[in-house]
């Protein structure tokens, strides 16, 4: 049995992550293994973004929503909950980061502080 | 690129504090030695549950019910965090669960041990959450960025377990003449157990070395079990208890408490399947599992029902977000 596939839930790179992939679905398997997974955001206080806390399985999105109530928030840590389901998700790949970023690299006029100005200006 | 450079690259990254993160290149070994110690860990919670849960009924007050349920319930919680952890390097949530039930994944040790006492909460969350708090800590900064995410939010709900169980302990030792010989008693049964579970000593511990070089670990075995040791032999004054080691002794030179020899033997044993409890543990998870499958094959029809219904196909928690997009329209 092959334990290790090598795809990552969350990241699944695009030609994978096709819902009839019953390795990702887990359809037509018995029991917990049909169970999807979600990923879960929550927002800690009004005015903050929704932020990445971990992932769940849930059968459908307002199971997924009770999972994460009761797992992440416990302790009053958050006020709003947003709940996806993983293959949903596409990420960029680390192997490309260098060429996928290349084009900020040379930009440094993007930043304030490339702009050289006398001391004495002020409120700028 | 050429696999050698791969790990070169892989290890500069750690070497630089850079965390690893699941779809990164990674050694196949470290991949494996992560699978194996994220999910010793997560098996660790769930069964940790048994020991305490058999106390919840017959907790001394509401406030001890409230408090053991909420710890137990975190317990479940922490399993969680790390399953998720160890899925993210490609190993599926019942293939860890099944390696757990067929013996093949171990739990700590430390739960084969049994709770006859209600002291044995007390000690339980003074010792043995205290000795995995010193064992966590660490891995906060451990290079696998899902595994160091999930032990800070670990670590931040495991300090009230601990200082639960000191209380627990400190009401007991202020009490009657029995209440006192129930603390002392707790003590000493869980006490060699509890550093224990540091594991073997350095130099029978073989993989060390390489789990500090990829900084999954950040400390050795003996380190972690002298600092707690010499913790420990300072809080247990507060209880006017004894710890059950007449070689523990403060050594001025070396700045550290002395103390007896580990049983090793013991260890090994119950590692190996004969502890006291071993096997009770194991056929109530596996009994959980089975009892339970039912539910998960409800949830599963219900929620195949609802897809196929048209009625239902929009969640009702979608509705705001949905009626804001409509307005913005």
């Amino acid at each position: 049995m092959n334990l290790l596939k090598k795809f990552y839930y969350g990241d699944l790179p695009e030609q994978k992550a096709s819902a009839n992939d019953p390795s990702l679905t887990g359809e037509g398997r018995e029991g917990a293994a049909a169970w999807p997974l979600w990923e879960i955001f929550i927002r800690s206080k009004q005015g903050l973004d929704h932020k990445h806390v971990g992932s769940l399985h849930a059968t459908d999105a307002q199971m997924a929503m009770e999972n994460a109530r009761d797992v992440y928030t416990r302790r009053q840590e958050g006020v709003s909950i947003w709940v996806v389901e993983s293959r949903h998700v596409h990420a960029s790949n680390p192997d490309d980061a260098e060429s996928f970023y290349d084009p900020a690299n040379d930009k440094v006029y993007r930043h304030p502080t490339f702009y050289d100005l006398p001391d004495e200006l002020k409120h700028m | 690129m050429p696999l050698q450079n791969h790990e070169e690259i892989f290890q500069k990254k750690v070497d630089r504090e850079v965390r690893i993160e699941p779809r990164d290149w990674m050694p196949d070994q470290y991949r494996k030695t992560l699978i194996r110690q994220i999910s010793q860990h997560a098996h660790s919670e769930i069964v940790g549950m048994l020991p305490e849960g058999n106390w919840i009924t017959r907790a001394p007050s509401l406030r001890r019910k409230a408090t053991l349920i909420a710890k137990v319930q975190d317990e479940a919680g922490h399993g969680l965090y790390l399953y998720s952890a160890a899925e993210t390097l490609g190993i599926t949530r019942d293939e860890m669960i099944r390696q757990l039930h067929v013996g093949k994944a171990k739990y700590s040790s430390i739960f084969n041990y049994p709770t006859p006492s209600w002291a044995d909460m007390g000690a339980i969350g003074w010792l043995v959450d205290g000795a995995a708090i010193m064992n966590q800590v660490p891995l906060c900064r451990a290079s696998y960025g899902p595994y160091s995410r999930a032990m800070i939010r670990i670590c931040k709900e495991e300090s009230f377990h601990q200082r639960q169980g000191f209380e627990i302990l400190l009401t007991l030792s202020t009490g009657s003449d029995a209440q006192r010989q129930m603390c002392q008693d707790a003590i000493d049964r869980w006490w060699w157990p509890s550093i224990m579970m540091f594991g073997p000593n350095d130099d029978s511990s073989p993989n060390t070395a390489q789990s500090m070089k990829w900084k999954i670990k950040r400390f050795t075995n003996d380190e972690l079990r002298q600092r707690f040791v010499d913790i420990c032999a300072e809080q247990v004054k507060i209880l006017g208890m004894n710890l059950p080691d007449p070689e523990l002794k403060w050594n001025q030179e070396r700045g550290h408490f002395d103390f007896g020899p580990i049983n090793w033997d013991e260890f090994w044993n119950v590692v190996n399947g004969n502890g006291p409890c071993n096997k009770e543990r194991l056929e109530a998870r596996v009994k959980a599992h089975e009892d339970g499958a039912w539910v998960r094959e409800a949830a599963v029809a219900y929620a195949n029902k609802r897809k196929t219904d048209p009625r239902q196909a929009t969640a009702p928690s979608s509705s705001h977000f949905e009626a804001g997009q409509s307005l913005l329209k």
